[in-house]
């Protein structure tokens, strides 16, 4: 926390946190399928649904799934860009349970994939994603991530640190997550600076690997 | 873990007393070392903030504001052009502050781009004081880029020693504290020393103590907007008792935390849940705004 923290961040209003935080989850399920999905049904939970239509909620997450950014002036045109951009889009009212009331379910699909994400905007713009497709986790989007899908077995973490290691690439945080003992399994990783195109490639062509996802780090805008 | 002594207010104004240096070299001082930043890229990333400030103020005062629930209605403009035509009660001074912090706080409440300062929803009161106070009284752009490191200073310390979330501690955590960085970020701009500083804070904290969070339809639109201009106006009035040098019995430090604890005695209907206060009165449905108000 600096003074451009509390002078800042440079944002489209009215709410840090259901506005520019619902941009910033949508913008982090843009940079983890790489690019603006096809479809979107959107479940809003709590505060979300309860008063998001005069947060301009909705239109925060078409944006950040558009890849806008947090303080982009075309937010309020969300709605547009979208259908201008063959996003098609559905909101409901969706019960996550006891959860952050400012939470969201997004199912995400492209040719690519289909994906499950629940994320909560917890203030001053700052947000959790704490599910992705089933795997309990917890990322805040400010450091370069990176995700991996697989079967579970021994010696998947070795690998990874070692080709990050030999890229001198620092990793600030590792997670791994799975469903049951040698099912399936998701390891996350913060790190301290974005990967080169050619470290990416090779954590990409590593055998057994279901899914590789890099997810830039958001930024807070301005 | 830093404890509160070591981001105290009275921490930094001591820092600054013997060498004679305004507290905003304390505060950037601080945030090199921090961030790692070099001064002169802070200083520009000021610039570009205060530049989209600006640009959120002329926004507001020139085309009416209107929010998607109806309940802003371009007020700013209003005000602005109710005192361009003779009806501002204490001169025009008067008339463009309280419309500047209510434009800037439209410009939010409508989906426009703003800086958080602290928060959204009290995004009027910093820039309307300092740019309105110093377009009168023909500041420096050094002068007023220090005022917001100041600014930012202060809000930094009310963070840590406090809040400034509406949901954690009401209004005063926002507004008041807004107008409290904004007081202090006065004094410094118009040359008095640090000790006045500290004083404007814990005047403008003072004066804002216990207020609530009420947002009606859970919205930042009423009363946000009008607070804005109360914080604004309260930002003024402390900073001149300060300048003119009364002194405050209670240190800044002490005023902030105990802004606080009041913050965290307060029910939490008063925090944000839009379920007290000012939130729960009827507002005239299927009347339009203008009638509701006549």
């Amino acid at each position: 926390m600096g003074i451009f923290d509390i002078i800042g961040p440079v944002m489209v209003g009215p709410s840090s946190s259901h506005t520019a935080g619902a941009v910033r989850i949508g913008l982090f399920c843009h940079r983890l399928l790489g690019r603006t999905p096809s479809g979107v049904v959107i479940g809003l939970h709590g505060s979300f649904a309860a008063t998001g239509e005069g947060h301009g909620t909705p239109l925060a997450l078409l944006a950040g799934l558009l890849g806008l950014a947090p303080d982009d002036e075309r937010i309020p045109h969300a709605a547009e860009l979208a259908t201008e951009s063959g996003l098609a889009y559905r909101f409901e009212d969706e019960d996550l349970g006891e959860v952050h009331p400012n939470s969201v379910h997004i199912h995400l699909e492209s040719e690519e994939a289909q994906l499950d994400v629940y994320g909560s905007s917890t203030g001053g713009a700052r947000i959790d994603i704490w599910n992705i497709d089933g795997f309990a986790i917890s990322l805040d989007g400010e450091f370069p991530t990176l995700l991996f899908v697989y079967p579970d077995r021994s010696g998947t973490v070795a690998v990874v640190s070692a080709i990050l290691a030999n890229a001198a690439i620092n990793i600030a945080t590792m997670k791994v997550h799975r469903t049951t003992r040698g099912g399936q399994a998701l390891m996350a990783v913060q790190l301290d600076e974005e990967p080169s195109e050619g470290v990416l490639e090779s954590l990409r062509h590593l055998p057994h690997f279901q899914q590789v996802r890099f997810i830039p780090a958001l930024g807070f805008g301005g | 873990m830093r404890t509160m002594k070591e981001i105290s207010l009275e921490r930094f104004i001591q820092k600054v007393e013997e060498s004679g240096q305004p507290l905003s070299e304390a505060f950037l001082q601080h945030e090199i070392t921090e961030t790692g930043k070099p001064r002169e890229m802070l200083w520009e990333l000021m610039r570009t903030r205060m530049a989209v400030m600006n640009q959120a103020l002329k926004r507001g005062l020139e085309s009416p504001q209107r929010s998607r629930s109806g309940l802003i209605q371009g007020e700013a403009h209003r005000i602005a052009n109710w005192a361009a035509t003779g009806g501002s009660l204490l001169g025009g001074g008067f008339s463009k502050l309280i419309a500047s912090a209510m434009a800037i706080a439209e410009v939010n409440a409508c989906m426009g781009r703003i800086v958080a300062a602290p928060t959204a929803g009290s995004c009027g009161v910093l820039p309307a004081t300092l740019f309105t106070v110093a377009g009168e009284r023909a500041v420096s752009e050094e002068a007023l880029i220090r005022a917001f490191l100041t600014a930012g200073g202060i809000g930094l310390v009310i963070e840590r020693s406090a809040s400034l979330s509406g949901a954690e501690g009401g209004c005063q955590a926002e507004v008041g504290s807004a107008s409290a960085m904004a007081a202090g970020a006065l004094v410094e701009m118009l040359g008095g020393p640090p000790v006045q500083v500290g004083c404007a804070v814990a005047f403008a904290l003072g004066n804002l103590m216990g207020l609530i969070c009420d947002p009606v339809r859970g919205l930042v639109e009423i009363p946000c907007v009008k607070r804005n201009a109360l914080g604004e106006v309260n930002a003024v009035t402390a900073a001149e008792m300060a300048l003119a040098g009364c002194g405050s019995v209670f240190s800044a430090d002490a005023v902030i935390e105990t802004m606080g604890k009041v913050g965290r005695h307060l029910p939490e209907e008063f925090r944000e849940t839009a379920r007290g206060g000012l939130a729960l009165l009827p507002i005239g449905d299927g009347m339009s705004p203008d009638q509701a108000r006549a």
